[in-house]
């Protein structure tokens, strides 16, 4: 990484924590973003080594090929209910879930709301994409109206379909939820409060407060027929306006006297 | 084995709690559903008490899923429940065999299909022999047919599911849950997980990085994986057991598995005080299905009744196992009527009579 013959200084590498390949993610796609993210924070709170993650099924099922921590594989929206037992077992282990839309607001709304409420000392990395990405693009409980989808060829109807479902607003209302925030993956800016609001959520597992909660709005420019840069204007200009950013539940910052 | 204790007058169910207690389960996760909530009941204060964990779950599939996770980390852990709940957690039971991660389930077998009854039943015996979930997998199924037996079985159970990084099902039903009956306590000596700690989700420190999946993309990658599967399936097939009772003179041999193997065990008493010659086997597992015993029967010239409290489901694995050498009659009680042991000896008259 660092040429020996040049007087170049490296100031910003990979964490050890990332396998060194290339991820098989699509060009333009924020699991890259996402999990370096998660490596920096596990990294920076030197936690990689006492980490469990639980992977979910959807296009990020191969974030275990990414993260050299130990991982398991859970089923479909069920990662809550694994990492529960997980953490159950090994309360001295730091434990994760990583889940798309389709897997933690529609097939497993059960598991991530029950485990929140249960205020289980667990991290859940949530990114939402508005689209079912692996299986070919589908309309997830998170497609915007009018958003065009494989299953919804006409664009998202909310007389038919209902509504995009706001996750961090429903976690947030929950009495076990220590932290919930919706950040975005869409610019530096907003990248950099993502991974302050990562942090943030990690914390409340470690210092065994409850559970934590990061929403992050993602690009798939696959299954949204657009470039990278079309993408990242498409966050910032329909899915910022519906899904608004910022911290939600901070029960330390209500201990504080701050919100 | 330690020291007995003296005999305690337990429900079955609470007998099947405290066995796997003293078989070293730290992590109970459950779901009320009758005719087995006396365990969760009882575990909700008696693990706690052990240091261990309770979870009520929200569902039978989250139960099921919470077995998972505590198993990936290497721990001892059990879920219960009855028939339809054991439906909802066929899918991660299909996960935990194709990852190979241990865990036993118990289910209290009701009548069904569907929201059935709440009484007695041997409607599950398909479901906990063939996989139950999608994909080509096994279980190893164990059947109670008293109260002893459920603690005993619970030891066992957990054993098996380490040795074999495999789901252990044990089936019971309404009768053995809710029965009462002494119960000798023990605790094994030594707790053997077989190497857990080599495999189990600890925090890659000191080491690379674990991966427990069930996830195989990689061109031949699921072949190699099914046939190991299966590999071990042929293994554990070492582990078949079943009581043969009175069958040395027999003409007939009846089989039957659980609570209803007992009540035929006292027809079979009865027809042998009048001088009747009935045997019985009583499957003890009934997956590895214990084969090797009819088949010896069958050479001898056994005539078999296989009689269950279902519409016929093992008597398709009698017939297996005594093939191209005999055949088994049907004699089944139907669900939904609480069985007794005069309902029986007509039906296995009627066959040593012919």
């Amino acid at each position: 990484m660092q040429s020996a013959n040049n007087n170049e200084k490296l100031v910003f590498d990979v964490p050890e924590v990332m396998a060194d390949r290339p991820t098989h993610y699509c060009p333009g796609c924020h699991h890259g973003v996402a999990h370096r993210l998660v490596a920096e924070v596990l990294t920076e709170m030197g936690l990689v080594q006492d980490t469990l993650c639980i992977g979910s099924i959807g296009c990020s099922v191969f974030i275990y090929n990414y993260l050299d921590v130990d991982a398991v594989e859970a089923p479909h929206g069920r990662a809550p209910a694994v990492a529960t037992g997980a953490k159950r077992a090994r309360k001295d282990k730091f434990v994760f879930t990583y889940q798309g839309d389709g897997d933690l607001a529609s097939i497993g709304l059960a598991e991530i709301v029950h485990a929140a409420n249960r205020g289980e000392r667990i991290s859940v990395v949530f990114v939402n994409n508005t689209v079912y990405g692996m299986t070919g693009g589908q309309m997830a409980p998170t497609t915007l109206v009018g958003q065009k989808t494989t299953t919804c060829p006409g664009g998202r109807c909310a007389e038919h379909e209902g509504l995009p479902i706001k996750m961090t607003e429903i976690i947030a209302g929950l009495g076990g939820t220590a932290y919930a925030a919706r950040v975005s993956l869409d610019s530096v800016k907003h990248i950099r409060e993502a991974k302050r609001a990562l942090r943030k959520a990690f914390e409340m597992q470690t210092n065994n407060i409850g559970f934590g909660f990061v929403e992050m709005l993602s690009a798939c420019p696959t299954n949204w027929h657009m470039d990278a840069v079309s993408a990242n204007r498409r966050i910032a200009e329909e899915m910022i306006p519906y899904f608004p950013l910022g911290v939600y539940k901070d029960v330390t910052a209500e201990a504080d006297g701050k919100e | 084995m330690s020291a007995k204790p003296s005999r305690i007058f337990i429900k079955g169910n609470e007998a099947i709690a405290r066995g796997a207690l003293a078989a070293g389960c730290t992590c109970y996760f459950g779901y009320p559903i009758t005719p087995q909530n006396d365990i969760p009941e009882f575990m909700s204060t008696a693990i706690i008490e052990a240091g261990g964990e309770f979870v009520q779950a929200e569902s039978e599939v989250a139960a099921a899923n919470m077995l998972l996770g505590a198993a990936a980390a290497g721990h001892r852990a059990l879920t219960t429940s009855s028939s339809p709940g054991v439906s909802l957690m066929q899918e991660a039971i299909s996960y935990m065999a194709g990852s190979e991660l241990p865990g036993v389930i118990v289910n209290m077998n009701r009548g069904g299909p569907g929201l059935g009854d709440i009484g007695s039943s041997q409607g599950d015996y398909f479901q906990s022999t063939r996989g139950g979930g999608h994909g080509d997998y096994r279980t190893l199924v164990l059947a109670p047919g008293t109260c002893q037996e459920g603690y005993d079985m619970m030891i066992e159970a957990f054993d098996l599911s380490f040795k074999y990084r495999n789901p252990v099902l044990m089936l019971g039903d309404a009768i053995v849950g809710q029965m009462k009956e002494p119960v000798t306590p023990w605790s094994p000596e030594k707790i053997e997980n077989y190497g857990a700690a080599d495999w189990c989700l600890s925090g890659a420190a000191g080491r690379g990085p674990r991966l427990l999946k069930s996830l195989f993309l990689d061109d031949g990658a699921l072949a190699g994986q099914n046939r190991h599967l299966q590999q071990k399936y042929e293994a554990m097939k070492v582990e078949a057991r079943a009581e043969v009772y009175e069958c040395d003179d027999a003409e007939l041999v009846v089989v039957a598995y659980g609570s209803i193997g007992r009540i035929v065990k006292s027809s079979v008493r009865r027809l042998r005080a009048e001088g009747r010659k009935v045997g019985l086997v009583r499957p003890l597992t009934l997956y590895p299905f214990p084969d090797a015993p009819l088949r010896a029967l069958a050479e001898k010239g056994k005539r078999f009744l296989t009689i269950e409290q279902n519409c016929g489901q093992m008597v398709e694995d009698v017939r297996l196992s005594v093939r191209g050498l005999a055949d088994s009659d049907f004699h089944g009680h139907m669900p939904g009527n609480l069985p007794g042991s005069d309902d029986f000896v007509e039906a296995i008259v009627a066959r040593l009579g012919r």
